[in-house]
């Protein structure tokens, strides 16, 4: 079943057109890898998915909702979470209260109780644990390394339980180590329900982690289906190597 | 300058602070009785405005990150709302007066309203301009609507009849009092759910939007509470001097003040403002009484400012607690140094001769 969906998306800045047309479904409870050449328009399209960009054209629907105007945090509290290319964290804040920056709370006397109460405070911790995080809870997350900040990022989207988690090349600039271990997270999460959707050119961990893979090409879908399906199809070689090679492979 | 890092866990302990806090609110309360000249007495009362304005200006500016450099728009609403209503009811002057200080303070929230939904649409350098600007919008108008404002003639408002030694007494105390509202409103949102929304959108504002916070609602709730404090101190002022004039009603160089004040003591730290604002706060009204009103109090705000950025670009209070975990961290690693060298009997035990040691090699 669909659980998200982008129709006829079309996006240009100036005189580039970063989506063409681009319609894609991305199936509930599954983790979907999203792969394609530099400039094909992935991240563009996280962007417009999570509200950052609003399309030239098209929609994007969440469980047949639409929600191409919807604004970032709307997007979030919809139970859509995102992790960016280059991570972006809260450098000057605590570990712990990067995590917690991201646990919702509705109405303003909620939000005037200190922000270390309630279940989301156990939420918080659990969080951090299941990164195996929760030793550094007190340091400023800015001396964090680079992959524990992508840890981190993981965790902070995790403690608002969405339903759907878009990460953006979240093994670019991680160590062998650290990437088994997100890469585990991700399947403990998955088990639990939540849909992944991966931009990666990490192929290796694509193939080895996703149950469903979509290639983008030029601004809109070029292939959709299993890893070693779309592994096989020419047209994908020939989008990432070029015509040349991918006749001589 | 870039800290070296320190684990965070070596902070000063809770004992340590609530007895540091204890003993300079005790020495704030016992001042004007210890030095009751009038004129220390003088320097207390303009010490205590400024605590309370940039404790009010830190919960926005602090925390957010927004430089505002334009809060004296409040100072002078908080100013001519006390002066105008004093005239309008026919408030006695003195106690009384005071009475009219919520009033003064809740105009001046309300007048943030509409401002802070026009000016935080923008940010950054475009911010703190603009401020600046709105800030002289209202020094213009208060020249130019001369019915409501006197124009350049200003508004006077009556003195109490209370005697020299007194006088400044209650104004003193009117402040402290505001004043620590206004610090434990600083410290409530700092621990709550909304400060920590306002510490994420200084840090990553988008960020901080794509993870659910409502940083434009988050940001003007900030912005209302501080120019609440900044309106109250304006209407402390106004009846402690007896009068009201555009130009220093809303005066630029009151928000380098607490600018200045901020910085040095510790930008979005609860402390660092209010020990800003006490020091440099005495030390303005110093060179006022000491070179009278030539102003060169802005020349050594100037170099203090450089001075802190150079030196100290956390600010006073942070740097000291920074030297202080550094010194914890480093009498810890001793510490656990000292514990893992062997105890003196064992080193007797495998203790080998040097002329034996250099044969077996």
């Amino acid at each position: 079943m669909t659980l998200l969906a982008v129709e006829e998306i079309s996006k240009s800045y100036g005189g580039v057109q970063a989506l063409r047309g681009c319609t894609m479904n991305f199936a509930e409870g599954a983790i979907n890898g999203l792969i394609g050449p530099n400039g094909s328009g992935k991240t563009t399209l996280f962007n417009v998915i999570t509200g950052y960009e609003r399309p030239d054209a098209g929609r994007v629907l969440l469980r047949g909702k639409d929600m191409t105007q919807a604004t970032p945090d709307a997007v979030f509290g919809a139970g859509v979470g995102r992790t960016f290319q280059l991570t972006r964290i809260f450098p000057r804040l605590s570990v712990l209260e990067n995590v917690h920056v991201a646990a919702q709370r509705r109405g303003f006397v909620a939000q005037m109780r200190r922000w270390t109460t309630g279940n989301e405070h156990q939420r918080a911790l659990d969080s951090l644990e299941f990164v195996g995080l929760t030793h550094l809870a007190r340091e400023p997350a800015g001396s964090l390394s680079y992959g524990q900040q992508k840890l981190l990022e993981f965790a902070f989207i995790m403690v608002a339980a969405p339903s759907v988690m878009l990460l953006d090349e979240p093994a670019g600039g991680v160590n062998p180590t650290l990437l088994r271990h997100l890469a585990g997270r991700i399947k403990a999460l998955n088990a639990e329900g939540v849909t992944f959707i991966i931009v990666e050119h990490d192929m290796e961990f694509v193939m080895g982690l996703c149950d469903q893979v979509s290639v983008m090409h030029n601004g809109s879908a070029l292939r959709e289906g299993r890893p070693a399906e779309v592994r096989a199809d020419p047209a994908v070689l020939e989008a990432y190597l070029g015509t040349d090679m991918a006749e001589a492979d | 300058m870039t800290s070296a890092f320190v684990p965070a866990n070596y902070d000063l302990p809770r004992s340590v602070r609530l007895s540091a806090l204890g003993i300079a609110a005790l020495a704030l309360v016992l001042f004007p009785v210890v030095f009751p000249n009038p004129a220390v007495t003088s320097v207390g009362v303009f010490a205590m405005i400024y605590l309370l304005s940039v404790s009010g200006w830190n919960i926005f500016s602090g925390y957010s990150g927004y430089i505002a450099l334009g809060h004296a728009v409040f100072f002078g609403i908080g100013q001519y709302s006390s002066a105008l209503l004093t005239s309008h009811f026919n408030v006695p002057p003195g106690w009384d007066s005071f009475a009219l200080l919520p009033v003064a303070a809740a105009l001046a929230g309300i007048a943030a309203v509409p401002i802070g939904f026009i000016l935080l649409r923008v940010r950054k350098h475009t911010f703190i301009v603009l401020t600046i600007a709105v800030m002289f919008i209202f020094q213009l108008l208060a020249f130019n609507l001369r019915s409501w404002t006197g124009g350049s003639q200003g508004l006077q408002m009556p003195f109490p009849t209370w005697t020299g030694d007194f006088f400044n007494q209650p104004f003193y105390y009117v402040g402290l009092g505001a004043s620590a509202i206004a610090i434990a409103v600083s410290w409530w949102v700092r621990r709550s759910k909304f400060g920590l929304g306002l510490l994420a959108i200084r840090d990553d504002e988008d960020r901080a939007r794509s993870l659910g916070i409502h940083t434009t609602r988050t940001k003007l709730i900030a912005f209302v509470l501080s120019a609440v404090f900044v309106g109250a101190a304006g209407a402390i002022y106004a009846p402690f001097v007896g009068s009201v004039f555009p130009q220093f009603a809303f005066d630029p160089s009151f928000d380098l003040a607490l600018a200045v004040m901020a910085f040095t003591g510790g930008l979005g730290t609860l402390v660092g403002p209010a020990v800003g604002a006490l020091v440099i706060g005495s030390v303005q009204q110093y060179f006022l009484l000491q070179f009278g009103g030539a102003n060169t109090f802005l020349i050594v705000y100037g170099l203090l400012f450089v001075l802190i950025l150079r030196l100290l670009p956390d600010g006073v209070v942070p740097s000291i607690a920074l030297q202080w975990r550094h010194w914890v961290a480093r009498r810890e690693r001793a510490r656990a140094h000292s514990d893992l060298s062997p105890p003196p009997d064992l080193e007797t035990r495998i203790e080998v001769p040097v002329e034996q040691g250099r044969s077996a090699q």
